[in-house]
């Protein structure tokens, strides 16, 4: 583990005093031209790398009006300086949302501006450098594209934007981040981020099928490329096999035998998560995208349904019909695509689901927003549904909820420190430190209220939590999947569970008892 | 010096017009290829509109972040914007009954608009993060507008100009028939940098003006669902041209 401290947990989070160069030179490993040569980059630095990356940098301009004027519009009037976990934990100005606008801004005002082209010193510009390259490569990969310094900026400016123009700038002079390029092959070669074969993928799911009937006696089905489903289920591949993804898995699993919703998952797009977003490259998020329109369609489905993945639902919900649609080939009647929650959701609304919330009673829960549902997506027909349905959900399969304080949940949810490509062991320090402002609202809750577990819907906070809770004080188990809850609590019909709760022999259950949530 | 000033301000007048124009077609010329509202986002145009009028008008977003930046930036641009409207009395022939009495309480917009700006400009200096992310530009523009300010209240309130030749000049100019301009210190230097400020315009951080409402991130409808958005350029790249079909 490299050496640095894990941040204290502060009484009261007060703004923190800038430490400039904190973070400097704190970078990710670099991408290999075997990886990066796949995705359509150099995979070295060229003799011309500074006409590449300004004529990269001009390209983005004229095809992202975001980038276009967001570059402009910047006042610095400080609203964003002290919104990000990454400044909070790090301290180091550069990882204020406009400190790290500013490294490409700067040099966008140097090449593509009046100002800057004559009076650089005036506004701030300067020459692309080495030094400046290295600045960007390291600070753009200590941002999670989480978004809340959006929420706070009075003109709109997206750093997450910036990022991805800044990472993807990188990528075509050979400075791309390691992680997410050798991630992006293995899809495109295996079918998911993990590397999973489809005969071991297959194996996991029949030992699922076969723990959960030993649980409750219900001959629940995990298809893998079976034709004709009703639904194609799209989920991070961690849920095979990683904790506490997995108990979400059997989760879905039940819901949807429950909702007699036929279903299987494709060993070619075994991957909801699509890391095309994090390099902000639209033809490498374009193109892991297809899979699932292919997948659609040899799998001859009706429905898409996504698995709790934060970055995924947000390319599900907000770009696949761009990407890969239309999707005039799939049943209308439902949303396209779909998430879990909300047929969950739906079906508990409808009273379709018993929930024995007793089962859950061990724990007191909290709820994670993830940054990418709160601020980049939606679930069900209401604004911020994104926020109400995964708490009814919660709230329908256990006693006892809390909800952290409210500047870190909602819209203004703190990001678990590890989203955007960031999660990976060479940025563990940016991981841990970034991690802070939550664990401090989650410190907060186990305090005063006597929270034991958080819930989260996404596998990468599910996984940098799993990293980090140890980190500050916490059991590593403390983090469950939203769909782990519902799993405990479901009682499904002619289950084992079922037969306890109505005393046996009792056929009689025609009448589910119903939830007061 | 009356030419100067009106050969100034035909060229400022032209400068921002040109500039800002070609700036505002820039952005709508440049695609936007994906959905990305900050969420949650309304559901319709309608809803689009207020959020964007929430933003314009009563800097929502900048209220939720910090309250001094917002009463000091709100204080200013409102009053400023009041400032815009009484100047127009230089500009029309017969000034209206609305605007007169806007006027008799307007005068003094002038006064809050300076304290916005000197309370941005200390929090400017005095906040360290802020200090850090501020360039050259960023004080000049505030010393530039509070210098405006204090020569108008100085004309309004101390040493009065002649405002009827400074209305017939402003006259003058609408219609090339250049008039005479009162030779006052505290005039030459206001309208100086009123000229300044227009010039610059289109060349600096001022375009958040428009910017404000070409921002991707709120003037989208979130309803990407239901509607299929593409962008020229997307719509020729590969994987869309050989997309499986069914």
């Amino acid at each position: 583990m490299a050496d640095f401290e894990t941040p204290k947990i502060r009484e009261y989070p007060v703004v923190p005093i800038i430490k400039e160069g904190a973070m400097e030179g704190t970078s990710p490993f670099v991408s290999r031209p075997e990886f990066d040569n796949k995705l359509g980059y150099p995979g070295e630095l060229p003799e011309d790398w500074k006409d590449k990356a300004l004529a990269k940098m001009g390209d983005l301009l004229s095809r992202y009006r975001s980038l276009q004027v967001f570059m402009d519009s910047c006042i610095k009037c400080g609203a964003c300086t002290d919104k990000c976990h990454y400044f909070i934990g790090t301290q180091d100005p550069k990882n204020m949302p406009v400190g790290r606008q500013d490294l490409l801004r700067k040099v966008y005002r140097r090449y593509f501006t009046f100002a800057g082209k004559y009076f650089p010193k005036l506004v701030g510009a300067v020459d692309l450098t080495e030094e400046v390259l290295d600045d960007w490569f390291s600070y753009y990969h200590q941002c999670s594209e989480c978004r809340r310094c959006t929420v706070f900026c009075p003109m709109g400016i997206d750093t997450a934007e910036v990022t991805m123009a800044a990472r993807e700038i990188l990528a075509h002079v050979g400075k791309a981040s390691k992680y997410s390029n050798e991630i992006l092959t293995k899809v495109d070669r295996i079918g998911n981020n993990l590397g999973l074969p489809g005969p071991a993928l297959k194996g996991i799911l029949e030992d699922l099928e076969e723990e959960i009937e030993e649980d409750t006696g219900v001959a629940v089905k995990f298809n893998m490329d079976a034709e004709g489903c009703d639904a194609l289920l799209m989920t991070p591949s961690a849920d095979f096999f990683a904790e506490p993804h997995i108990d979400g898995l059997i989760g879905y699993g039940k819901v949807l035998h429950e909702a007699g919703i036929t279903w299987t998952v494709s060993s070619k797009a075994s991957e909801a998560a699509n890391f095309g977003l994090f390099i902000g490259s639209y033809e490498n998020m374009q193109k892991v995208s297809m899979r699932i329109r292919e997948a659609a369609i040899d799998l001859k489905v009706k429905r898409i349904i996504f698995g709790e993945c934060g970055h995924a639902w947000r390319v599900a919900y907000s770009f696949l019909n761009t990407l890969a649609g239309p999707f005039d080939f799939l049943d209308q009647n439902y949303p396209i695509p779909q998430h879990i929650l909300e047929v969950t959701h739906g079906m508990l609304e409808r009273n379709e689901l018993r929930m024995n919330k007793e089962e859950n009673d061990h724990m007191t829960l909290t709820f994670h927003d993830s940054c990418n549902i709160a601020r980049a997506s939606r679930m069900g027909d209401q604004p911020g549904g994104q926020f109400e349905i995964p708490r009814a959900v919660i709230k329908a399969a256990c006693n006892n909820y809390v909800d952290m304080d409210p500047s870190t949940t909602h819209e203004v949810t703190f990001c678990c420190g590890g989203g955007g490509g960031t999660l990976t062991d060479d940025l563990m320090e940016v991981r841990v430190k970034g991690a802070l402002p939550r664990m401090e609202a989650l410190r907060q809750v186990t305090d005063e209220n006597g929270v034991t577990n958080v819930a989260a819907i996404c596998a990468i906070c599910k996984s940098q939590f799993t990293k980090m809770l140890p980190y500050y004080g916490f059991e590593m188990d403390a983090i469950v999947s939203v769909h782990q809850l519902v799993s405990s609590a479901i009682v499904m019909k002619g289950s084992e569970q079922e037969q306890e709760l109505d005393g046996a022999g009792d056929e009689d259950n025609s009448a589910p008892e119903t939830d007061t949530d | 010096m009356s030419e100067f000033y009106a050969l100034l301000f035909t060229v400022a007048f032209w400068v921002l017009i040109i500039g800002l124009g070609l700036k505002i077609y820039q952005y709508i010329k440049t695609p936007a290829p994906l959905k990305i509202p900050l969420t949650p986002a309304p559901l319709t145009k309608t809803g689009v509109g207020f959020r964007l009028a929430k933003e314009a008008i009563f800097f929502a977003s900048l209220f939720k972040s910090n309250k001094w930046i917002w009463l000091f930036g709100w204080l200013f641009h409102m009053s400023l914007f009041i400032v815009l409207i009484i100047h127009l009395r230089y500009f029309l022939e017969t000034v209206p009954e609305w605007l007169v009495m806007l006027q008799s309480v307007g005068k003094y917009a002038a006064f809050t608009m300076v304290i916005g700006l000197v309370g941005l400009l200390v929090r400017r200096i005095a906040v360290p993060r802020i200090r850090y992310i501020s360039d050259p530009s960023d004080y000049l523009w505030l010393i530039l507008l509070i210098v405006i300010g204090i020569t108008g209240i100085t004309m309004r309130f101390f040493s009065h100009t002649d405002i009827i030749s400074v209305k017939a000049f402003a006259i003058g100019l609408e219609s090339f028939n250049w008039q005479q301009l009162p030779l006052d210190g505290p005039l030459l230097i206001h309208l100086a940098l009123v000229a300044i400020l227009m010039i610059l315009l289109p060349f600096s951080k001022l375009l958040h003006i428009p910017g404000i409402f070409f921002a991707p991130t709120r003037n989208q409808v979130d309803n990407p669902r239901e509607q299929r958005h593409v962008s020229k350029w997307a719509l020729n790249l590969e994987a869309e041209k050989n997309k499986k079909q069914p």
